[in-house]
């Protein structure tokens, strides 16, 4: 009944999607596609819907319009027990981490093992201590989530996400409010965990330089549709006033320092009312 | 005028929305409450946090009002020269009425609170959503032993309350207004029905304690998740927690011991 759309190469695909929230369009009409074992980056400023995008794939929203393509599956026509099946295959990394506050770091990385496999206790350590080590924080196994750096929640989270071994791994905002030592350390591993694992990786973010280091392809939104896309060095060279605009980090421009309003002088010289 | 029938309605058509989502919710957890059977452990560590640790303010609230009665009920009944139904008087008002209800609203603040609080927070820093995402429903992991633990535990308090309080009545009767001893057991004994007092005090309890849970899980569940949103619901489990207790209460009454 579906016809795939997706190019063979590409593991996930967006194809004209629409998406609103109550009356505001945060989507319109926007296709996409992410390439297998590369990291693709969605860019764009804040509030423009990019975390959205990423609870779209995950099949957590639905969309107005369009379809989702994951891996050959219409996202939003699979029942429950197959979309948590694809969940399994993949990974997401909360802005936040999301560590469950109630349980240890090993707990945590632990959980997804203990809920969906039969392993057993001896074989689960071995596993998670391979997860922590390979984001370098075996040694912090015994503390608890309110104990981490912000930095060392979102590895732990990283670590959590490839439990399963996924086939992809969405991060939200991985660079968001991190100190330069440890956004370098994210980006690294981000870089180093898709080539020796074979993943697929999508980063949305707003941070130009890191992402535009470790990423193959970049996608920019604005004002719900997709303003440029190509390869990072593409990006630069780009002569998009917008594309420019975001990657220079310019004041002003396409998007407009002021948020709308009315003349500033009438505004000023209008009395009485208190707004 | 236009404007205020505008608003009703809005505020009418909300209320109606909530309350299909709370059905929706409460079909979904219970359609998952049987996932709770193989992981008895996971019962077990709601079990200690709703039921256990709301131990200590039962049993002291229980005491308490035990020993108010005990001091009223002599009062009133030593008037008419029937202070010797004293252990009556208060083992019905325990067992019917005041156990499952008061314990209920204890139970409310409690445990009630504390789930809404859990989970909205649960909920605002992803900890729901991220479960989901590793294809865990947080419905049966997270809600449905809170909701079977909620489910168990008042009950079992509400007796508590209930055996408390009576011995609060008797400690207040006979200790220190001199009442005799026998007369308070063997009255209650005589006078107090299973079926009629006890059953349908326990029946009252399940009840509240369905009601209660169900709304302090669905507030946190459906709360807004910022901090404001998550103070917000707490509010409101314990405000609508109240209120259904209590008019819930009436109509069990109503339909229990109208014939009497």
């Amino acid at each position: 009944m579906d016809n795939n759309p997706q190019p063979s190469n590409s593991l996930v695909s967006v194809r004209n999607l629409s998406f609103s929230r109550g009356d505001k369009k945060i989507f319109d009409d926007i296709s996409l596609d992410f390439e297998r074992g590369k990291i693709t980056a969605i860019m764009g400023p804040s509030g423009t819907g990019k975390t959205t995008l990423l609870r779209l794939i995950g099949g957590q929203l639905s969309p107005d319009q369009g379809s989702i393509w994951v891996d050959g599956q219409n996202v939003h026509h699979l029942r429950r027990h197959e979309l948590y099946t694809l969940r399994k295959r993949m990974g997401m990394l909360f802005q936040s981490g999301a560590l469950l506050t109630d349980m240890t770091v090993f707990d945590n990385v632990a959980f997804p093992l203990r809920e969906h496999t039969h392993l057993s206790e001896s074989m689960i350590r071995t596993l998670v201590l391979m997860k922590l080590q390979a984001v370098g924080l075996r040694g912090a196994r015994h503390l608890m989530p309110n104990e981490l750096s912000g930095g060392m929640a979102r590895r732990i989270a990283l670590a959590r996400a490839i439990a399963l071994d996924p086939m992809m791994i969405m991060y939200d905002e991985p660079f968001t409010g991190q100190d330069p030592i440890s956004m370098g350390a994210l980006a690294h591993l981000i870089k180093s965990l898709n080539n020796t694992l074979g993943l697929t990786s999508i980063i949305v973010s707003h941070d130009v330089h890191e992402t535009s280091l470790i990423a193959d392809y970049i996608y920019m939104i604005s004002e719900s549709r997709i303003v440029g896309h190509g390869t990072p060095e593409a990006m630069r060279q780009s002569n998009s006033a917008w594309v420019e605009q975001f990657m220079t980090g310019a004041a002003d421009g396409p998007v407009h320092f002021h948020y709308p309003a009315k003349d500033y002088i009438d505004d000023l010289l209008s009395s009485g009312k208190r707004y | 005028m236009i404007q205020y029938l505008q608003t009703l309605g809005a505020q009418t058509r909300a209320s109606f929305t909530k309350l299909g989502r709370a059905t929706l919710f409460l079909l979904a957890v219970l359609s998952g409450i049987h996932s709770v059977v193989p992981r008895p452990k996971l019962l077990l560590n709601q079990l200690y946090s709703v039921g256990v640790l709301s131990f200590l303010i039962i049993t002291i609230s229980g005491l308490f009002v035990g020993m108010v009665l005990g001091l009223q009920g002599y009062y009133t009944l030593s008037d008419f020269g029937a202070e010797e139904s004293l252990g009556v008087m208060v083992a019905t008002s325990l067992v019917r009425e005041l156990g499952p209800v008061v314990s209920a609203l204890l139970f409310a603040g409690r445990a009630g609170s504390a789930l809404t609080a859990e989970i909205g927070l649960m909920k605002a820093t992803e900890q729901l959503s991220g479960m989901e995402m590793m294809a865990i429903d947080p419905l049966k992991r997270i809600i449905a032993p809170r909701f079977l633990a909620g489910l168990l535990s008042l009950p079992l308090l509400s007796a508590l309350f209930s055996a408390v309080g009576i011995i609060g009545g008797e400690l207040v009767g006979s200790g220190l207004l001199g009442l005799d001893e026998g007369a308070y057991w063997s009255q209650m004994q005589a006078k107090l029905d299973f079926q009629g007092d006890i059953v349908n005090g326990i029946i009252k309890s399940i009840a509240f304690a369905f009601v209660t849970t169900w709304i302090a899980l669905f507030e946190g569940y459906d709360a807004i998740p910022t901090s404001e949103g998550v103070s917000r619901a707490t509010t409101r489990t314990v405000v609508n927690s109240a209120f259904s207790i209590l008019g819930l209460d009436f109509i069990l009454t109503a339909l229990m011991f109208g014939d009497h």
